[in-house]
């Protein structure tokens, strides 16, 4: 134990001697979690759109004022010709073309049905669905009010129409923002679990002093707990810290318990830790370690279901998430936060945490070799 | 009493022989001296009865405990300074010994009444607050040395200790190695000065991984008809495969 606080009171030193650390604590999470939540959003808004409105009636004016008026597109511009639409879109001044036939106003009176076209710039795919869902939702409300006018003038009933009105459970303004805060909380934890104390220990390596310790009788789990729990602490106060800024910037709800968020944070921080750990014992260069341990996030953040849900990945990337530790937190802290959920919801994902934690940590240990 | 017993110490690399058959026993409390030059198997030997290695084959005991099975026990009763720098840079003078102190369990109150000892005898009272990277290497060789020594180890084990250093520093660091004799520390030594030979007990050349002679250093100088040390270690040298630039 007297071993043991030894070496912590070095790494603590250590760390807070280090000029970069301060910076890195307080500058990092008001970084992402200020511009990343607010850029990496997946809502569209300001659409840009050209039409050719071919017809030029009280009905394509209707309809293509309709559109502008949303908050989702702009229209940039009425063209005359199709071939003028087009150049625009080829040369990406616009996102999508809405072209309007002449006898849009007669067709729509005599035969009570009318074509619009629509041609989206699908570079994107997931811009060009949504493009086609906002003006899908436009078009159909603007025919719904057509058909009031229009039955009401042939003196008809009222045509049936069935209307959904969707209720938006623990997240009802649909506000990403919050989604996205509660995923970018997680990259900031695991980068200083992954990261800062797997650079640590390399660095011991590379200046030689690694090996003044291993002469020594201090333990392997002695050295490596030092290395650990500096570490964990930070990253415990680093998610306190995105907390506060969310609940100031963001409005972040948080619905479920405080006390169980950060136990398993905890459980978290110790699987990135031992892996940042484990990785160190592999590698004898910074160099070498950062390039591993940045493929190794890189893949984990993409398949961690930070942008898209993991249910909707194929079945087998869905089995490599199994050893994604990312994707077990990213899913509890949504749920603690947004959903409020209890202990009993997220116990497969604490356990899971667990047992990962004590593995990882015993190859990390056991990997550390004091003899070569 | 033998304090360090080794038989047939064999190390590989692949198929690189770094220690080929070497046998030879240190004596309690003698400067044991390994010359050689670069390449020779001065520091693999010296890793391997430090534990940091482990052999290929052969019967080494040191501190009366196996390498084999008795590593972390062989670790408590040594100190180590290696050609690396090995203090931490961004800790102060004292917080280095108190941290390698701590590492090896003594008391705190010892250790502050020991630091202040310390600190008076190498005069750095007034640097004690410094950090290692800005006190001159010199200090800081010295600092080493003392501190591999703090916890009173029965063996301590010097990799080219003087490396870089003055002449004068030089001097200052074997009168600090026949100190730590007199409290009955045992000195293992490596070094590529011949003029440093001369201090040792016993020296051991080493040409291409082999023991190519073991003496007190005056019985070899006789045996060779050599002046000093120096054209000792030639003569024996000139046979060697691996060079200097190996």
């Amino acid at each position: 134990m007297r071993v043991l606080l030894t070496l912590l009171r070095k790494e603590i030193k250590q760390i807070f001697r280090n000029r970069m650390m301060l910076p890195m604590i307080f500058v990092m999470p008001i970084v992402q979690l200020t511009v990343l939540v607010y850029t990496a959003n997946l809502e569209m808004s300001n659409i840009e759109v050209v039409v050719v409105d071919q017809d030029l009636s009280q009905y394509s004016r209707g309809l293509v004022s309709k559109l502008d008026g949303s908050p989702f597109f702009v229209v940039k511009g009425s063209v005359a010709s199709y071939e003028q639409a087009e150049a625009l879109l080829l040369s990406d001044d616009v996102d999508a073309i809405v072209q309007i036939y002449s006898g849009f106003e007669q067709n729509l009176i005599n035969e009570k049905e009318a074509d619009v076209q629509l041609i989206i710039n699908a570079i994107n795919a997931t811009e060009g669905s949504l493009i086609n869902v906002y003006s899908n939702m436009i078009i159909r409300d603007y025919s719904n009010n057509l058909r009031t006018e229009l039955s009401g003038f042939a003196g008809q009933g009222m045509a049936l129409n069935i209307e959904i009105i969707p209720s938006y459970w623990y997240n009802p303004l649909l506000d990403y923002k919050i989604y996205m805060f509660a995923g970018i909380l997680v990259i900031l934890v695991t980068m200083i679990g992954m990261f800062l104390s797997a650079l640590n220990l390399v660095s011991e390596k590379e200046l030689g002093t690694a090996e003044q310790i291993n002469v020594t009788p201090v333990k392997k789990y002695q050295f490596l707990l030092a290395k650990l729990l500096p570490f964990l602490m930070i990253g415990l106060f680093e998610l306190a810290f995105g907390l506060l800024i969310g609940v100031f910037l963001v409005d972040l709800p948080i619905r479920g318990s405080l006390l169980l968020l950060f136990s398993v944070a905890f459980v978290y921080l110790l699987v990135t830790l031992g892996l940042g750990l484990f990785l160190s014992t592999i590698s004898s260069t910074q160099q070498q370690m950062m390039l591993v341990a940045f493929f190794i996030w890189v893949t984990f953040i993409l398949m961690s279901g930070i942008f898209t849900p993991t249910e909707s990945m194929p079945v087998w990337a869905q089995k490599i998430n199994f050893i994604n530790p990312l994707s077990y937190f990213m899913r509890v802290i949504r749920m603690i936060l947004l959903k409020g959920s209890g202990f009993q919801d997220i116990a497969r994902d604490f356990y899971g945490l667990l047992i990962y934690s004590v593995l990882i940590l015993s190859l990390a240990i056991g990997n550390y070799r004091k003899t070569t | 009493m033998d304090i360090i017993r080794v038989k047939d110490l064999v190390k590989k690399f692949g198929s690189f022989v770094a220690n080929d058959h070497l046998t030879f026993h240190v004596e309690e409390g003698e400067i044991f001296g390994f010359l050689g030059a670069n390449g020779a198997g001065k520091t693999t030997v010296m890793r391997i009865l430090c534990g940091l290695s482990a052999p290929t084959s052969g019967e080494i005991m040191v501190a009366g405990y196996n390498v084999y099975k008795e590593r972390e026990k062989i670790k408590q009763n040594i100190g180590y300074m290696s050609q690396k720098f090995s203090l931490y840079e961004d800790l102060t003078v004292s917080e280095n010994i108190r941290l390698y102190a701590g590492i090896y369990g003594m008391r705190k109150k010892e250790i502050l009444n020991r630091e202040d000892e310390l600190l008076e005898r190498l005069k750095m009272e007034e640097i004690k607050n410094k950090f290692i990277r800005d006190i001159p290497l010199g200090w800081r060789q010295k600092l080493a040395f003392s501190v591999a020594i703090f916890h009173q180890p029965r063996i301590v084990f010097l990799d080219e200790p003087t490396g870089g250093v003055d002449p004068i520093t030089r001097r200052q660091f074997w009168e600090m190695i026949h100190e730590a004799t007199k409290e009955g520390i045992t000195v293992f030594v490596t070094t590529h000065y011949m003029d440093e030979a001369e201090y040792c007990d016993r020296v051991t050349i080493m040409v291409d991984g082999r023991i190519a002679d073991l003496d007190t250093p005056r019985k070899l100088k006789e045996k060779y008809n050599a002046k000093n040390m120096n054209e000792v270690f030639l003569k024996l040298a000139r046979k060697a495969k691996n060079g200097d630039d190996k």
